[in-house]
């Protein structure tokens, strides 16, 4: 990455070129030094390590990976991962949005207090949270003894898994969706309702368009983090193979198991499939953004 | 869970109950289960179980590993940063993407993934053996994999707050004969104080707070390669839910510390909230 160097005209493209000829000390001191800094630090600490995953990954052999990759106890893991981040993505869609428009929208006592917690999943340790998730919904746990009797076991099942990933997930739906609300012009809300619409049409044709790409990203944020939690989860998941056992959790146990090769198999895919969604998250955040640019 | 299904007509109020009460069982009650099971058996017991010297030497550990980690990620984030936000390159968004990585990748790959280079059986694993240097189920290993969690989050702050100050100020400084070191250290970390104490603060408490990716590379000895996460784990496992939420409320209150700090920075400097609180 060189950088443009507004003193030497040779190394100018004529976009770079400073308008302002006078204007020669445009530039700063320091970046081939903090540029070097970065891009070690950044290859020694990410890039480095995460291609050694791919490239030990390839010591299986594609066939020997894809057995791994689609043996039963391992696509169900996966499975799970990605279903219950999909559920748990979804319920926070809803009380997320609910939240993000109680908290915009509505003044009531605590409402600093309340809009501060939302952040606690983000603050909290996982594991805190997974004991203290577990506790509160087994069987004899403050909710779990009033679940229970109703035929809903959360604690030690797939249920419980959804509980975990509802908690961590909740700040990023509620946090992508709270500017864009409270920027959202009441006006129109008010135009639409005074020519008669009724407070679900004006939700449905004037809110829900215009806040549609950061529900989704923060739905695809949320999803994201779940997908790859483990801390928080495997306390209360009860971690039973095929049944309530993460993908990250599988990873785990076949590094306990010491077999390396199989555990960077079930990563990579793991891998594959976080780039891929941080790619689709770059591409919503942008959507985003154009959005609000092109409203106010 | 709460009701899920509420006619939109039925208007606001119910609605504001809807958002607190799920709020409230979901997000606050976890926090008040932790303190509460911790003083299940009374104050001396809740004593007795920090007094375990396993307990202790793991919050030693944590505190060390943070006091490691949080510097080199503030060096980095700053280095990156003004590399990033005062220069034009070919690029850009790229990098920053890169440095975000580690958000994407789940706690248990990034202990992986330091296995794979410095364990027994991974790239420098021969080496590391030969000169008797251990790295994995050691201190050094924890440290490693903490940083990468924690590695985009003072960037990722600075980044945008930088970007949005511009250049002029510095090189204002510069045309009246500053030295680029003065320039920063007189223009541009005053500018970038509160953003980056920000930084630091959830980098400390998700260096602190990280269970996946220590878990993996620490080998769990007690008394040695157990961070406070990892020690509420086995007294969790042991069946003492009084000793592992007494761990556990240390940490809680790091959490309930954070948030405070943080909401009081937010308050004074809106502006904060662009960076990292997204993604987080």
């Amino acid at each position: 990455m060189p950088a443009v160097n507004t003193l030497d005209p040779a190394t100018v493209r004529p976009e770079h070129r400073p308008i302002h000829r006078h204007r020669v000390f445009r530039v700063l001191p320091g970046f081939r030094l903090t540029m070097g800094i970065t891009l070690a630090y950044l290859c020694l600490i990410v890039l480095i390590p995460l291609s050694a995953a791919f490239l030990r990954s390839t010591d299986l052999g594609p066939e020997r990976f894809w057995q791994v990759v689609t043996a039963p106890r391992v696509l169900a893991s996966l499975r799970l991962s990605f279903g219950a981040s999909l559920v748990a993505a979804l319920v926070n869609a809803l009380f997320g949005f609910i939240i993000a428009w109680a908290l915009t929208r509505r003044r009531f006592p605590l409402r600093r207090m309340f809009d501060a917690i939302i952040d606690l999943p983000f603050a909290l340790p996982t594991a805190v949270a997974g004991i203290a998730l577990t506790a509160l919904y087994s069987s004899n746990g403050w909710l779990g003894r009033w679940l229970e009797p109703l035929g809903i076991k959360v604690a030690y099942t797939p249920l419980g898994v959804v509980v975990a990933l509802c908690f961590i997930g909740l700040p990023f739906v509620v946090r992508t969706l709270q500017p864009v609300l409270a920027d959202l012009d009441r006006e129109v809300e008010r135009a639409a309702e005074t020519l008669g619409a009724s407070r679900l049409q004006t939700f449905r044709w004037v809110v829900l368009p215009a806040v549609w790409p950061a529900l989704l990203t923060g739905c695809a944020l949320a999803f994201s983090r779940s997908v790859g939690e483990y801390g928080s989860v495997i306390f209360i998941a009860g971690n039973v193979p095929m049944v309530s056992e993460i993908a990250p959790l599988m990873i785990m146990t076949k590094l306990e198991q010491y077999q390396y090769a199989e555990a960077t198999a079930i990563a990579v895919v793991m891998l594959l499939a976080s780039f891929g969604l941080m790619l689709l998250i770059n591409g919503l955040q942008l959507w985003t953004q154009r959005r609000q640019k092109t409203r106010s | 869970m709460s009701p899920t299904r509420i006619p939109a007509s039925l208007g606001g109020n119910l609605l504001l109950v809807v958002a607190l009460v799920y709020l409230g069982v979901l997000v606050a009650l976890p926090l008040v289960v932790v303190f509460v099971e911790a003083f299940a058996k009374g104050g001396a017991a809740y004593l007795a179980a920090l007094a375990d010297p396993d307990t202790r030497s793991a919050l030693r550990l944590t505190l060390l590993v943070a006091a490691v980690t949080v510097p080199l990620n503030v060096v980095f984030g700053v280095t990156a940063s003004w590399a990033i936000a005062k220069f034009e390159f070919r690029g850009k968004n790229m990098l920053i993407t890169l440095i975000d990585l580690p958000f994407a990748v789940s706690p248990v790959i990034s202990g992986l993934i330091y296995v794979l280079v410095f364990g027994a059986r991974g790239w420098f694993g021969p080496w590391l053996m030969a000169h008797n240097i251990h790295v994995i189920f050691a201190v050094p290993g924890i440290i490693l994999a903490t940083i990468f969690v924690t590695f985009p989050f003072v960037a990722r702050e600075l980044i945008p707050l930088m970007q949005a100050q511009g250049s002029d100020e510095e090189q204002t400084a510069i045309s009246l004969g500053a030295s680029g070191w003065q320039a920063f250290w007189h223009v541009t970390l005053p500018n970038i104080g509160w953003g980056l104490l920000y930084g630091v603060l959830l980098c400390n408490a998700r260096a602190m707070g990280e269970f996946g990716a220590v878990s993996v590379v620490s080998g769990h000895i007690r008394g040695l390669t157990n961070t406070l996460p990892l020690q509420i784990e086995i007294l969790h496992n042991e069946y003492n839910p009084v000793a592992a939420f007494s761990a556990a409320s240390i940490l809680a209150l790091l959490a309930l510390v954070t948030l405070i700090a943080k909401t009081l920075l937010e308050r004074r400097h809106p502006e904060l909230r662009s960076g990292i609180a997204q993604r987080a």
